[in-house]
């Protein structure tokens, strides 16, 4: 691409970033002048630019736009919702058409003429309560798009008297448009629409060098008092002469009201782009670079800015207090008919102020223009990778000196020690180029939730804490989206209506807070808004209506547990489906990403006070911290996002620690069961010999899923450089990636995630847990697979599956712990009372009298106060299995169905009508619910 | 293939002379440590540290559906292809020959299997015959 057009294009992106800033700041204060100053500012660079490049589309809808706000900026009109919103538009389709210059090079096919009459009728409708001239004699210039149209404005700050002078407005004539008009080579008449009032005389002064081709006409349309007409100066490309500053000047008598003023001025020699100026009085003076097409100065600045672009003598002179503005225009209007001194000279020689002063304002300019060119550079993003590469190769090989610096002498060491200092602080330093303030992505959030409040009809503050706090780059890109998703969230569903607010004693405008801090070396991101907080209860009835769990198990969850069922696929609590969110993809997506760049997410509600969510990410991707273990004599590296704990079971317990059934090993981590995935196994490379004198089991946690990676030795955790798979190992489920140890040899990173998935330990599809209703409902989903628990009675005659979801715990408990309660058998467990049931008498599949045996098997099911103990005779396996349940309805109570598993027939069991059927209601949950 | 002289880098793998264009050669290198990658194709040897980038390491006789017996490879023909390296594991490095496109054939009815598949054709040495390797398909994963 053009580098003009791409330097264009990464200045324009800036400037809409503030410029949306800028707008939501305005709507908060209407009257900020340097806000709006800021905002015309943008606009009027961006449609400079464009019209230079020949987007004409852009140009025009920019050109509106900056119409509308120039009347803004004089106080015409004042800043309301729908001039806002307008001019949100605005930027929303400048950035569609820039995309469309980013992608294709043109500024698309879009048809932005609704957008155009919008804005213009903002303006002229306003402006026709101002006057009904001013509203009348905007209308050649916009009626007769053809014709080449340049605002200049100026701004006179307190309606003196004195003539102002508009600095040379930049002309933006478009090469086409110049044609058209170019070929009118008649000298120019201008001409000139009185001020409404009539009391205005407006005069017209003429160049003082006609330029050779030009054509010139000014309408001013508008000046209700001093009228200051700013002209447009146009240098011929061609020619190369200076530009000629064209003074039209009217001078009149006021109200004291601001001034605007348009300016209609074809001009341009056929064929040739006009170069625009610099709208600086000082600057005018330079030759114009007379090369077509080379804009290194696009116009940036209009002359009645009032604390425009700061770099103006006069300005800084005001500010100072060292000059008063009349002053000041004086000797920029002397300048422009023809004094050739400097501004300062003049403002001297008028008394104005004094020699020094101008010094000093001359310094300050200096420095304000040194501050934003020369302290920072623009840097391709790729070089920064490569640097980062680098770093990390010199990190690698720092490593592997280290390894070898036992040996040295003493200088060598001091040497080496000089080495890895040095190496530490270049990678911290490398580091820091790729960071980025969170401000990054947040900056976009006022804009969206200002849209979508205004959608909902609610009225919601947006604060921000910490937005200073860096990122990894790669990072900042990554979180945008989920953080996006997360912010509508908030406003959709989370902050009430006003009318709701004031009911509930809250203040009408709600409350949303976003908040970034370090800490210990991950990145705390929270939103939490004032709204209404998330209802468990709603959220347990929706997850059982949606399928998500069953009502049994939905019993067992805490309420933090139940709030955190949000992120669960296919949920969503909205009672109405808006276009904003509630399309039940959502917050499971957004935790998919946070995981996926190793982060954690979490969500705390408060009914009625609100919601807070909190995420948790890395600094940065390119080194994490993780787990160097081994396996078959190779090295393998996990992420330590995902480590839970480490467990080794010495050699003698190992034989019965793991229970190792059927291939479906578990291991009994404090009475829980751990499903336990082999390393060796997973991967393919098991020795064969199954001789393990220990066994060290790396507690891992995906998904909200613990399970247990055996691994053959545990060595060290280590920073490692995350370095992608070449493409024939990328498709591999089980590898992350690969890095490179100190040694210098690659090791892998596994894939939790797809460690799990291959082990079984999570479903294929994130949403196991419907899977898993699916079993206990009346629907089968076709491919699903299911964890079930398989438990024999004595006689091995009788199989029963019990899904694995309904398994607290498995526990053992003597014979002579069985007490009664009533007419109950029950044993004490922890601080609550067990009842227990006899689950093969309960189906009518054997069993017997619960005393007098010597050990009791109890599968528990629930949590706590609400726990039943299910006596089984023998637990068998644990399998992972897609079930066809056949004959469902028709068994016994308490049976499901029965279903072909493992090559024999297996009743499934409904775990909650046991419980009902048992008769223990009495004991179950005391003082909650009993399960119907 | 311009009807000009070009560059060929030659290697020797299960006893067939191999050429590829020395515009696609990085580097020749002795056989590096190589981490093994389970799971992967039979053909990916494993991984190499190729000063910081890590490369896919695949054994050419494997790709070649030829006789893996025998001593293994002891060399590393790094390729880049596109934006990646890889590199082709072979028994014996030869030298850099100049072939002239007169000589060249397409495949001989000889070559069988995998082995036609992957390559270009031939050029007729004194003595011997070069096979070009058709790089793309040969560092295209073989189950793509």
């Amino acid at each position: 691409m053009d580098e003009i057009v791409e330097e264009f294009l990464v200045e324009s992106y800036e400037n809409l970033d503030r410029l949306d800033a800028d707008l939501l700041a305005l709507e908060q204060d209407p009257t900020r002048p340097d806000l709006l100053a800021s905002v015309f500012r943008s606009i009027h660079t961006i449609k400079g630019t464009c019209g230079f490049l020949g987007f004409e589309k852009l140009e025009r809808v920019t050109h509106v736009g900056e119409s509308l706000l120039s009347r803004l900026r004089d106080g015409q009109l004042a800043l309301n919702p729908a001039i806002a919103t307008a001019l949100l538009s605005l930027v929303d389709a400048v950035r569609l058409m820039l995309a469309s210059v980013e992608a294709n090079g043109t500024d698309g096919d879009g048809d932005w003429s609704d957008l155009v009459a919008r804005l213009e009728a903002l303006q002229q409708g306003d402006g026709a309560a101002a006057g009904d001239e001013a509203a009348d004699a905007t209308v050649p210039a916009t009626a007769a798009p053809e014709a080449p149209v340049v605002d200049a404005v100026a701004a006179v700050p307190d309606g003196a008297n004195a003539a102002t002078i508009a600095a040379p407005e930049a002309p933006v004539v478009d090469e086409d448009e110049a044609a058209v008009v170019g070929e009118d080579e008649a000298p120019a008449t201008p001409e000139v629409a009185a001020a409404p009032d009539g009391t205005a005389a407006a005069t017209i002064a003429t160049p003082e060098t006609p330029v050779v081709g030009e054509d010139e006409a000014a309408t001013v349309t508008e000046g209700a008092t001093v009228a200051a007409v700013a002209a447009a100066s146009a240098t011929v490309a061609t020619a190369g002469t200076a530009p000629a500053p064209v003074l039209l000047a009217g001078a009149g008598a006021g109200s004291g009201d601001q001034a605007s003023s348009r300016a209609s001025v074809p001009n341009g020699t056929p064929g040739n782009a006009q170069h625009p100026a610099n709208g600086t009085p000082g600057n005018a003076q330079r030759p114009a670079n007379g090369t077509p097409g080379n804009a290194p100065h696009p116009a940036n600045g209009t002359a009645g800015e009032a604390g425009g672009t700061g770099d103006r003598l006069g300005e800084i002179l005001v500010a100072a207090g060292s000059a008063t503005p009349d002053a000041v225009t004086l000797a920029n209007l002397a300048q422009q008919v023809g004094d050739a001194r400097r501004i300062g000279e003049v403002l001297v020689d008028h008394g104005a102020t004094t020699q020094e002063d101008v010094h000093e304002a001359l310094q300050a300019q200096k420095e304000q223009r040194g501050s934003v060119s020369d302290s920072s550079v623009r840097v391709d993003v790729g070089l920064l990778d490569d640097l980062m590469n680098l770093v990390s190769e010199l990190v690698l090989a720092r490593n592997q000196i280290l390894q070898h610096s036992g040996e040295g002498d003493t200088l060598s060491t001091g040497t080496f020690q000089r080495l890895n200092l040095i190496t530490t602080e270049l990678q911290e330093a490398v580091m820091k180029t790729r960071m980025q303030p969170i401000r990054n992505v947040w900056s976009k959030f006022p804009r969206v939730v200002r849209d979508l409040s205004m959608a909902c009809g609610k009225q919601i503050r947006v604060e921000m804490e910490g937005e200073h706090t860096e990122l990894d780059k790669t990072i900042i890109e990554a979180i945008r989206d989920p953080l996006t998703h997360v912010i509508r969230n908030a406003v959709d569903h989370g902050v009430e209506t006003p009318d709701a607010r004031v009911a509930a004693g809250k203040p009408a405008e709600g409350r949303l807070r976003l908040r970034a801090f370090h800490e210990s070396g991950q990145v705390n991101i929270e939103v939490s808004d004032d709204g209404g907080g998330i209802d468990p209860e709603r959220v347990r009835a929706k997850a059982v209506e949606r399928g998500l769990l069953t009502e049994a198990h939905s019993r067992q969850l805490g309420e933090r547990e139940l709030v955190n069922l949000i992120f669960s696929p296919g949920f969503s609590t909205a009672e109405q489906v808006t276009n904003v969110s509630g399309r039940g993809v959502g917050m499971d997506v957004v935790k998919t990403n946070i995981e996926k760049i190793g982060g954690t997410v979490d969500i705390q509600s408060e009914l009625g006070r609100g919601t807070t969510l909190k995420v948790k990410i890395p600094l940065t991707l390119a080194i994490i911290p993780a787990l160097i273990v081994t396996c078959a004599e190779e090295r393998y590296a996990i992420p330590q996002v995902n480590l839970v704990e480490l467990v080794r079971i010495e050699a003698d317990q190992a034989a019965h620690a793991v229970e190792d059934i059927h291939g479906a090993p578990v291991y009994r981590l404090r009475g829980r069961l751990l499903p336990l995935v082999y390393l060796d196994k997973t991967l393919g490379v098991a020795t064969g010999s199954d001789q393990r004198s220990a066994v060290s089991i790396v507690v891992l946690q995906v998904d909200d899923r613990t399970f247990g990676l055996v691994v053959d030795d545990v060595n060290d955790t280590e920073e490692i450089v995350v370095k992608a798979l070449g493409r024939h190992v990328k498709g591999i489920p089980s590898f992350a990636g690969a890095t490179i140890m100190g040694d210098g040899r690659v090791a892998l990173i596994l894939d939790v995630l797809g460690l799990a998935r291959q082990g079984h330990v999570v479903g294929e599809q994130r949403s196991d847990a419907a899977a898993q209703s699916a079993l206990l409902g009346e629907t089968q989903h076709g491919e699903d697979t299911t964890s079930l628990l398989l438990v024999a009675s004595a006689d091995r005659r009788r199989t029963l599956a019990i899904p694995l979801v309904e398994v607290a715990r498995l526990e053992e408990f003597p014979g002579d712990a069985l007490e009664t309660a009533g007419r109950h058998a029950v044993v004490r467990y922890g601080e609550h009372i067990l009842p227990l049931v006899d689950l093969f008498a309960m189906v009518g599949a054997g069993g017997g009298p619960l005393t007098g045996r010597a050990q009791l098997n109890v599968v528990v099911h629930g949590a706590g106060a609400s726990s039943v103990g299910l006596v089984v005779d023998e637990v068998v396996d644990i399998v992972q299995e897609h079930v066809d349940v056949q004959g469902a309805g028709g068994g016994p109570a308490g049976l499901a169905g029965a279903a072909i598993i493992r090559g024999g027939v297996a009743d499934l069991v409904d775990i909650e009508r046991i419980v009902a059927e048992a008769g223990i209601a009495d004991l179950v949950g005391a003082g909650s619910e009993v399960v119907a | 293939m311009m009807g000009r002289d070009r560059q060929l880098c030659t290697f020797v793998v299960g006893g067939l002379h191999l050429g590829v264009g020395v515009e696609h050669v990085g580097e020749v290198l002795r056989r590096q440590p190589t981490t093994p990658v389970p799971l992967a194709n039979a053909e990916v040897a494993g991984l190499i540290n190729l000063r910081g980038a890590i490369v896919t390491a695949l054994d050419l006789r494997r790709r070649l559906g030829l006789d893996t017996g025998g001593e293994g490879p002891r060399m590393n023909v790094v390729l880049n292809q596109g934006d990646e390296a890889v590199s082709l594991l072979v028994d014996e490095i030869g030298e850099v020959v100049t072939v002239a496109e007169d000589d060249f054939e397409p495949p001989p009815e000889t070559v069988a299997g995998t082995t036609r598949e992957l390559i270009l054709g031939a050029y007729k040495l004194d003595g011997r015959l070069l096979l070009l390797l058709d790089t793309e398909r040969t560092l295209a994963p073989s189950d793509a």
